[in-house]
């Protein structure tokens, strides 16, 4: 039993908050130029912000440094670094926005300038979980108002004023008395000397003075360039002398080469090369399957070398991991007790004297990333320093890693972050950029090792697989009295660690313990299941499976009592209050419970929210019906409704999406659509079709034919997002992940209402033409 | 040798003629507006013009295209300001933006077939295309909107 104690090896949980030393210089050299001044972390106090985060107690912490982060040319240009990675949230917009607001920048002025990966210098640059916001919204706003505050007092003493008398006004500081007025550009040298103020004594910009955050009027920096084809991602790196590699890795998790003939590959035109590739033995975090290289002057070439290799594997231990056989083993623990992790009252004793019993049990296969570029990674070894260009979601991580592999230290390792096509999750796992560095340092070249859309699907780190069953006990009146969810899936910690049976403290606190309604009598338990591939970090992670059964069971509740799903909902969800789980050290994505408590007020609000807006119970044509869902999750809360239309042949088609989310206070609502939007898409497309199943241990799919994925034709028609407006101060809460919960549940609840049938095992597939 | 005109420009090649016109573009010519995204057709992120047709350059070989004229996103328009291109700016379409070039050589290929499709033409016309991160709604208004006038 191992799922109290973390993964040893796992990012973000093997390490401790790291205070980085304190070291003040009075006299800066100059706005921009790096140096040993990192403050603290965590940098938040109680004086400067009325909310804490986690933050801090991510590895490295957070850095909050003008210098770091901001530079001034003489030509008036303000350089603001981006230290997340892009892919597709809008965060290389976002952050440095925010600081730009605070210096009171003008945008069309400011360029963006991506970080490499460095933790030290720049602070977590983890790019998952939801994070980047909450996390990141009041450093930002402090580094913005720090700069700003080193222009305002270089102006004043050129003038001779007090610094009290200057402004910054778009671009420029003005001493109104005397209609004075001094571009950044011509600060900033000065501005370099002055020292940087403490953070404590900053004064953040009064929020209805903004001009960007909240707005929505900003594009993202790299719009014109995506739209030109100039967007620069990991597949587009090209160096002088770059070889073209790709691997033939062991098709079954875990096996291993036993032999291979290069000879026909050799043959074919452009093939420069056929070596082995080094594997680690699973499970080993992120490091490399191991296999077969084929090294050309070109991809292609490569590929079709690839395909004309002769290659004999020993398949191990996994060879005889089946989907079918498994899934029946899931359902079986399910129907027995598992491992309690959140007990209230007396599950099991309710559930034996209630009126009625209703039972559902969930299944959600496995599910594949298939972010558009599939991983891919330039590396150029020479000796004993190593410099990557990748998309990577975790540029210290890969840092890390890379001079982990290769046995060289961390400071001899460069990581240039491109933009990443897509990531989802898969990009936080490093191991293409591994399998370059290994090529490079053995031809002695730089190499761009290109994974194949059948690679990518073969051998990526999957979305777990789950039964949820949920057993709920009404009394004679209908009210619910007893909830027992066991949750079985095989734990990502599995990736990390051999033997791991149980669900990790961040998995179970993905719905399935911090489970919102007041309910009397509850049981969350967690029987075993061990893994048989890789298992990883699929964008909303746990809450996929967890909101389709809860938020199934909620319909089905309501189904059998007669009642509107909407209001059955709000029954459940019950009175405006703080949510207190009976759970030992209760995981809330990072944060703490004072800053993002369960709140059941903000819960009910998204719920009513969007179905005022939504028209909820408004009338639909015969054949279409109307489903609801909420979820909480990375502590934002949001619902939403489906209407479906189910033709006669059991063809589905989405006419009308509408989603309510509350994600506290926000920087950019259009691009918060553009998520909610996507989300829809990704929830329809793995309620759809989202199934990755095993035979003798092998992947069955293998590109977008059998993997399919939702397509124009079968896009929702229209999706409406609707934004809670934020408090005064609260926090910013995660967005690029909730919106993909609730739709699954929220479409098959709608199914429901058109059909009749109750659909309880994803994908649909032919489900409805039955 | 093969010859081919790529965005206006003759360009040669004399290694394998089954060389995907993909990896030609990508690799060869450095090209690298033209992405990979499934090697089989299925996904259309590499959808170039081919004399005035949308193709999928993975499965398009560099022989196929001899003596005929390729454009791909670098030659759409000199300025990036084709209508298409001028639309999917204003919805502010792409998230990560990697099938975006595909998507907009696949809308300008459809608009010189057929300048004012309907709703319904440009979803047909456009399924070719995936876009995982899913901005197909802004997709759709973009391409309408390049047909009515940007």
């Amino acid at each position: 039993m191992n799922f109290i104690g973390y993964p040893s090896k796992l990012r973000g949980f093997e390490k401790h908050i790291r205070v980085e030393k304190v070291s003040r210089r009075s006299i800066l050299k100059g706005l921009g130029v790096s140096g040993g001044f990192v403050l603290a972390a965590p940098v938040m106090s109680r004086q400067a912000l009325a909310y804490e985060t986690g933050a801090g107690k991510m590895p490295h912490g957070v850095v909050v440094d003008p210098r770091v982060f901001v530079s001034v040319g003489p030509d008036g240009i303000v350089t603001i670094v981006g230290h997340r990675s892009e892919m597709g949230t809008g965060v290389r917009t976002s952050l440095p926005l925010i600081v730009a607001e605070e210096m009171e920048a003008d945008w069309s002025r400011v360029k963006v300038q991506q970080a490499h990966g460095d933790e030290v210098k720049f602070g977590n640059q983890d790019t998952d979980g939801s994070r980047s916001t909450r996390h990141y919204l009041i450093p930002m706003r402090q580094i913005g108002a720090a700069a700003r505050t080193m222009l305002e007092q270089a102006a004043a003493k050129r003038w001779g004023v007090s610094a009290t008398e200057v402004k910054a006004v778009n671009h420029e500081i003005v001493h109104s008395a005397s209609g004075r007025k001094l571009g950044f550009g011509e600060l900033a040298a000065d501005a370099a000397k002055e020292s940087v103020p403490s953070i404590e004594g900053l004064k953040l910009k009064d929020p209805k003075n903004f001009r960007y955050l909240g707005k929505g009027q900003i594009g993202i920096v790299d719009l014109h360039d995506i739209t030109t084809g100039k967007a620069h991602y990991g597949a587009d790196v090209r160096l002088p002398g770059m070889k073209y590699a790709v691997i033939a890795r062991p098709p079954v998790t875990g096996g291993k080469l036993v032999k291979f003939e290069p000879e026909e590959a050799l043959k074919v035109p452009g093939v420069e090369k056929v070596m082995q590739v080094r594997g680690w033995p699973w499970p080993s975090k992120f490091q490399p399957l191991g296999g077969v290289a084929v090294i050309a002057r070109n991809t292609g070439a490569a590929i079709k070398g690839r395909d004309a290799l002769k290659l004999t594997w020993d398949d191990g231990p996994n060879g005889k991991y089946d989907s079918v056989a498994y899934r029946k083993e899931l359902e079986e623990a399910s129907r027995k007790p598992g491992l309690v992790l959140r007990k209230e009252g007396d599950a099991d004793a309710a559930l034996k004297s209630a009126d009625k019993v209703i039972v559902g049990e969930y299944y959600i296969p496995h599910l594949a990333h298939v972010s558009m570029e599939p991983p891919v990674a330039v590396a150029d070894v020479k000796g004993d320093k190593a410099e990557i260009w990748a998309p990577v979601q975790s540029p210290g991580g890969t840092r890390e890693d890379v001079a982990k592999t290769l046995g060289i230290p961390e400071a001899n390792v460069t990581v240039n972050v491109t933009l990443l096509g897509g990531g989802f999750g898969r990009k936080s796992k490093c191991d293409f950029a591994l399998e370059a560095a290994l090529l490079s340092k053995e031809l002695g070249a730089p190499v761009k090792v290109q994974w194949t859309r059948e690679d990518d699907i073969h051998n990526g780190f999957l979305h777990t697989v789950s039964v949820e069953r949920i057993e709920a006990g009404l009394d004679k009146s209908g009210k619910v009295i007893a909830w027992r969810h066991r949750s079985v899936a095989p734990s990502i910690a599995s990736t990390f660690a051999a033997g791991t049976v149980h669900q990790a403290p961040f998995e179970i606190g993905m719905g399935l313990v911090d489970m919102p309604f007041e309910i009397a009598n509850i049981s969350c338990e967690n029987p075993e299941a061990a893994a048989f591939t890789r298992i990883g970090w699929f964008r909303s992670v746990s809450n996929i499976p967890r909101a389709f059964a809860v938020q199934s069971m909620v319909g089905e509740i309501a189904q059998a009592t007669g009642r509107d799903q909407k209001d059955m909902l709000l029954e459940l969800i019950g009175s405006p209050r703080i949510v207190k789980p009976n759970v030992k050290d209760l995981w809330n994505y990072g944060e703490p419970q004072d800053s993002y408590p369960i709140d059941t007020a903000r819960l009910r609000k998204v719920v009513e929210l969007v179905a005022e807006k939504g028209e909820w119970g408004r009338k639909v044509p015969k054949g279409h019906g109307l489903g609801i869902a909420v979820h909480r999750s990375f502590v934002s809360y949001i619902a939403t409704i489906v209407e479906v239309a189910v033709d006669d042949k059991g063809k589905l088609t989405v006419p009308r999406v509408d989603t309510a989310i509350d994600c506290g206070t926000y920087v950019n609502p259009e691009r918060i659509a553009s998520q909610i939007e996507g989300a829809a898409i990704m929830g329809l497309s793995l309620a759809k079709y989202g199934e990755i199943t095993f035979k003798d241990g092998k992947v069955q799919q293998k590109n977008f034919d059998d993997f399919q994925v939702v397509r124009m034709d079968e896009s929702p028609v229209v999706t409406n997002v609707y934004i809670v407006p934020p408090g005064p101060d609260t926090p910013p809460s995660g967005v690029g992940e909730p919106g993909v919960p609730p739709f699954a549940p929220a479409l098959i609840n709608a199914i429901f209402a058109a059909t009749g049938k109750r659909i309880r095992s994803l994908p649909i597939g032919k489900q409805l033409e039955a | 040798m093969i010859k081919v005109k790529i965005n206006g420009q003759e360009q040669s090649w004399d290694g394998d003629p089954d060389l995907p016109l993909l990896w030609f573009l990508r690799d060869e010519a450095g090209l690298t507006g033209t992405k990979y995204g499934c090697g089989q057709a299925l996904c259309g992120a590499c959808t170039v013009i081919v004399d005035k047709q949308a193709v999928r350059a993975c499965i398009t070989s560099v022989n196929d295209v001899a003596g005929r004229e390729v454009t791909t996103i670098e030659g759409l328009h000199p300025n990036g300001d084709h209508p298409v291109q001028k639309a999917w700016r204003q919805v502010n379409v792409p998230q990560c933006g990697f099938c975006q070039a595909g998507q907009i050589m696949q809308a300008a290929a459809l608009l010189m077939d057929n300048p004012k499709p309907s709703h319904d033409q440009i979803r047909e016309a456009m399924s070719g295309n995936i876009c995982r991160c899913g901005c197909y709604q802004r997709i759709e208004n973009a391409v309408h909107l390049a047909s009515t006038g940007v």
